[in-house]
């Protein structure tokens, strides 16, 4: 079975055994054909995050993607590429910090199933940087805040343990939940189900109940007499 | 100059950062690769506190049942302070946000945090956030992290302690994506590294970065290893790729079958007997399947959803039709560095060693699931706290740079030594190795050939190097240094085990079948420090 490996100055095709995981794939290359291939793995169990490329265009994670032939292999977007398929995740991960992605002031609360529940699936989330490359703002706003860091947000702000939503919610208003497009491509690569998307779009609710407006709709509505139509949505 | 490094990003790292950073001190994390790819994230079932959330429950019975699993090899103060202190980490956890699974008991905090079953405990003891108990711990740990503005250096491969006069002045780092050595100063160190059962390469529920690395350089640097025999196996990890299929199969009714379609063993006797009966059935050439095709499709896809669709990725079998190939492997190093009741290392002062990279005796001979993310949170917060004390009088006088420039020279060494030999079919020659004759049941004749071939392994060990020369991001040579680490710590379990003539915990030796008091003592290595 052959696959395809965009590596640093040209796409390579290499012969693999048939119906392995990606990761097991690369890991022959690397072992038996050419040592210098470059990626990243850990727990090939799904769980670590470290995995992610793109293949054929879509983000998947190499650990759990099970290879039919002819794929081409690619480095996740919007992270400078180190060599091959390694990728510098720093930045991305910048965006946890600029979020401000936790829990600001801690209370006791009665929690319950359903309070689990509330959050259970926006703590699946690896970090895996899937929903980053595939985001669309970024070819236009690198400074974004992206899926990832806002459906952590998203997960604090909903938190019954969260004294200070508010504090969350302030700093995901530049770059942040108006940015989004909602186009959903976040959402449909996410290995683990998660949809940012739908949590951006709550959260855009929250911020309007804490005075936020959105400020697509407040330029629209600034001098034209009718309130403009917001084609992003809002609340 | 930093008061606390600390080496090692994962469960243990982060809560050392956040207690040491909380008590006063300067901090900065380094880590293979970035805190949340960590293996902490693999693990699924739970930690263990008495909390007596889910029925009664008592600090004595923690202890106890973890005594009784430690096969008299424990520390029992130290497995006294652990259990003690488990409820209030889970109050810590509870209180920085851990999305732990919960009751529906109308109470508040930690009084609504789930327990439940784990094997060898007297109650539902384990608190667990689904089936992503780790996952959600690190990754709360991470953001902690960020919020108490840690500082973190990603993707520097740790290779040597500095150490001067049997005290620890700081420690030597490969920056993977430089390529440049870098000496990193520091009042105290925390060694957080994680285990090495990934020795058994092919062979190991465990993540692949999980080659002792610390554990190694602690040797190296004069310090000691203990009980590094202790190696715990888990029975029921997919046949192909190793990858762990948590014991909840069993708890809910799985069958373990054979080639005869005979059930074996009762799967619900304790980690060690039921590896040990797989085990006996694979070397008869038999093949081991779990059963859990009565569960019906429904009740797998609520209870195990996970482990279905794993299934179906790597071993192509759909569970709820089929039967699941299965084999034991190594799972946890119940060894490690060796460790005083501070946490300190055996040897070099002012050098902290916590998590599944350091032997604080707490596990003995065999490790109570749920007590490993205990033990890396409850004693990642005392080994930050200790870190820290030893920081404010220690002295500032920085290392004058002798073991950069050896580690500098071997470096550049590796990459001008010729490769006639593939060091990767070497990996899994050592994995295979060991999981045949240093693995679930172990006999002196074949340790000792395991010795041998290990000796020659190291013999040859001038003839093999890194292929890829690329002075940057070379993870050819990262794998290259992880694997010239298991192969160093090899020995030190081989030896121990041959030297430990009884059966005890995870130690199984057909010669010698039963417990003897006269092991009942810590096996604890130590290389003759070079004047
Ligand atoms: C599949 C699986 C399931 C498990 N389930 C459970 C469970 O349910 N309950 C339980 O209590 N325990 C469980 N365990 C065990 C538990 O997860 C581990 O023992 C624990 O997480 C170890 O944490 P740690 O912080 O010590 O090490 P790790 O999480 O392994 O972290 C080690 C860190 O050190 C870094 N590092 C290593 N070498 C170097 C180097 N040379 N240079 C720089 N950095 C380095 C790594 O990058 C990583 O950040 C499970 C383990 C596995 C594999
Ligand atoms: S929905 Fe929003 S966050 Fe998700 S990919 Fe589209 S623009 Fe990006
Ligand atoms: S939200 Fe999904 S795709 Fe994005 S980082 Fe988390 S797990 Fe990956
Ligand atoms: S290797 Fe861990 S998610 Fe793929």
């Amino acid at each position: 079975m052959k696959i395809k490996i965009q590596r640093d100055k040209s796409i390579e095709e290499f012969e693999v055994s048939p119906s392995m995981t990606l990761l097991a794939a690369l890991y022959e290359i690397k072992e038996d054909q050419d040592a210098s291939l470059t990626f990243m793995a850990g727990c090939r169990a799904s769980v670590c995050g470290t995995c992610a490329v793109r293949v054929n265009g879509k983000e998947e994670l190499a650990c759990a993607y099970k290879i039919k032939g002819d794929e081409l292999v690619e480095p996740l977007q919007y992270h400078p590429v180190l060599r091959d398929l390694r990728v510098d995740k720093n930045r991305a991960k910048e965006t946890l910090v600029k979020t401000t992605a936790w829990l600001h002031e801690s209370k006791e609360a009665t929690l319950t199933h359903n309070d689990e529940k509330l959050t259970e699936k926006q703590t699946d989330c690896i970090l895996c940087d899937s929903c980053y490359s595939a985001c669309p703002v970024y070819a236009v706003n690198p400074d974004f805040l992206g899926p990832f860091a806002l459906t952590r947000a998203y997960r604090y702000t909903t938190d019954k343990r969260e004294g200070d939503a508010k504090a969350i919610i302030d700093n995901i208003q530049t770059n942040g939940v108006w940015d989004c497009t909602l186009c959903g491509e976040c959402t449909a690569v996410c290995p683990k189900g998660i949809d940012p998307k739908m949590d951006i779009t709550m959260l855009r609710g929250t911020s309007l109940q804490f005075g936020h407006s959105d400020p697509n709709f407040a330029t629209q509505s600034f001098g034209t007499p009718d309130f403009g139509f917001d084609p992003n949505g809002g609340f | 100059m930093i008061d606390v490094l600390i080496i090692g990003s994962g469960g243990a790292g982060l809560t050392a950062a956040l207690a040491a950073k909380e008590a006063g001190a300067s901090v900065l994390v380094v880590g293979k690769s970035y805190p949340t790819n960590s293996q902490t994230s693999m693990a699924q079932g739970g930690m263990n506190a008495a909390l007596g959330n889910a029925g009664e429950d008592h600090i004595a019975l923690h202890v106890q049942d973890t005594i009784k699993s430690a096969h008299g090899l424990c520390d029992e103060d130290m497995v006294r302070q652990m259990c003690a202190d488990a409820p209030k980490t889970i109050e810590w956890l509870e209180s920085i946000g851990v999305p732990f699974s919960r009751l529906d008991n109308d109470k508040a905090g930690v009084e609504t945090v789930a327990q439940r079953q784990m094997g060898g405990a007297s109650a539902k003891r384990a608190c667990y956030a689904q089936d992503y108990t780790g996952l959600k711990i690190l990754h709360t740990l991470y953001d902690t992290c960020l919020k108490e503005k840690i500082d973190f250096l990603d993707e520097h491969y740790f290779l040597n302690l500095i150490v001067k006069d049997g005290i620890a002045k700081g420690a030597t780092f490969l920056d993977i994506r430089t390529g440049e050595v870098k000496q990193i100063n520091a009042k105290s160190i925390i060694i957080a590294t994680g285990g090495y059962a990934s020795l058994y390469h092919g062979f190991t529920t465990n993540a692949y970065g999980s080659t002792g690395d610390g554990v190694a350089a602690v040797l190296r640097a004069g310090g000691a290893v203990s009980d590094m025999e202790f190696i715990q196996f888990h029975p029921t990890a997919l046949k192909h790729s190793s990858i762990l299929i948590s014991e909840s199969a069993r708890g809910e009714g799985g069958h373990l079958l054979n080639s005869e379609g005979e059930r074996f063993v009762d799967e619900l006797k304790p980690r060690d007997e039921v590896a040990r009966a797989i085990f006996k059935e694979l070397s008869e050439d038999k093949e081991v399947f779990l059963d859990v095709r009565h569960l019906g499709e429904d009740k797998l896809m609520e209870l195990l959803p996970q482990e279905v669709a794993l299934c179906k990725l790597h071993e192509h079998i759909d569970p709820a039709k089929e039967l699941i190939p299965i084999k034991p492997v190594a799972h946890y190093s119940m060894g490690g560095i060796d460790v005083d009741y501070a946490l300190e290392v055996t040897g070099i002062k002012g050098c902290f060693a916590v998590g599944e990279c350091s032997n604080a005796k707490v596990h003995g001979a065999n490790r109570l699931g749920g007590n490993s993310l205990l033990e890396i949170t409850a004693f990642g917060r005392f080994a930050g706290e200790n870190a820290y004390k030893h920081s404010i009088y220690a002295s500032t006088k920085p290392d004058e740079g002798r073991q950069l420039q050896k580690d500098r020279a071997h470096i550049k060494n590796i990459y001008t030594q010729k490769a006639s030999v593939n060091f990767y079919t070497q990996r899994e020659q050592l994995g295979k190795l060991f999981y045949e004759k240093v693995g679930i049941i172990r006999e002196n004749s074949q340790l000792s050939k395991a010795l041998d071939e290990v000796i020659a392994m190291q013999v040859l060990s001038n003839k093999i190097g890194i292929q890829d020369k690329s002075a940057t991001n070379n993870t050819n040579l990262i794998d290259f240094l992880e694997f010239s680490n298991a192969l160093l710590l090899a020995p030190t379990i081989i030896s121990a085990a041959i030297a430990r003539d009884e059966s005890r915990g995870a130690h199984y030796k057909v010669d010698f079948k039963e417990e003897n008091e006269d092991f009942r003592k810590h096996i604890v290595l130590q290389w003759k420090r070079e004047s």
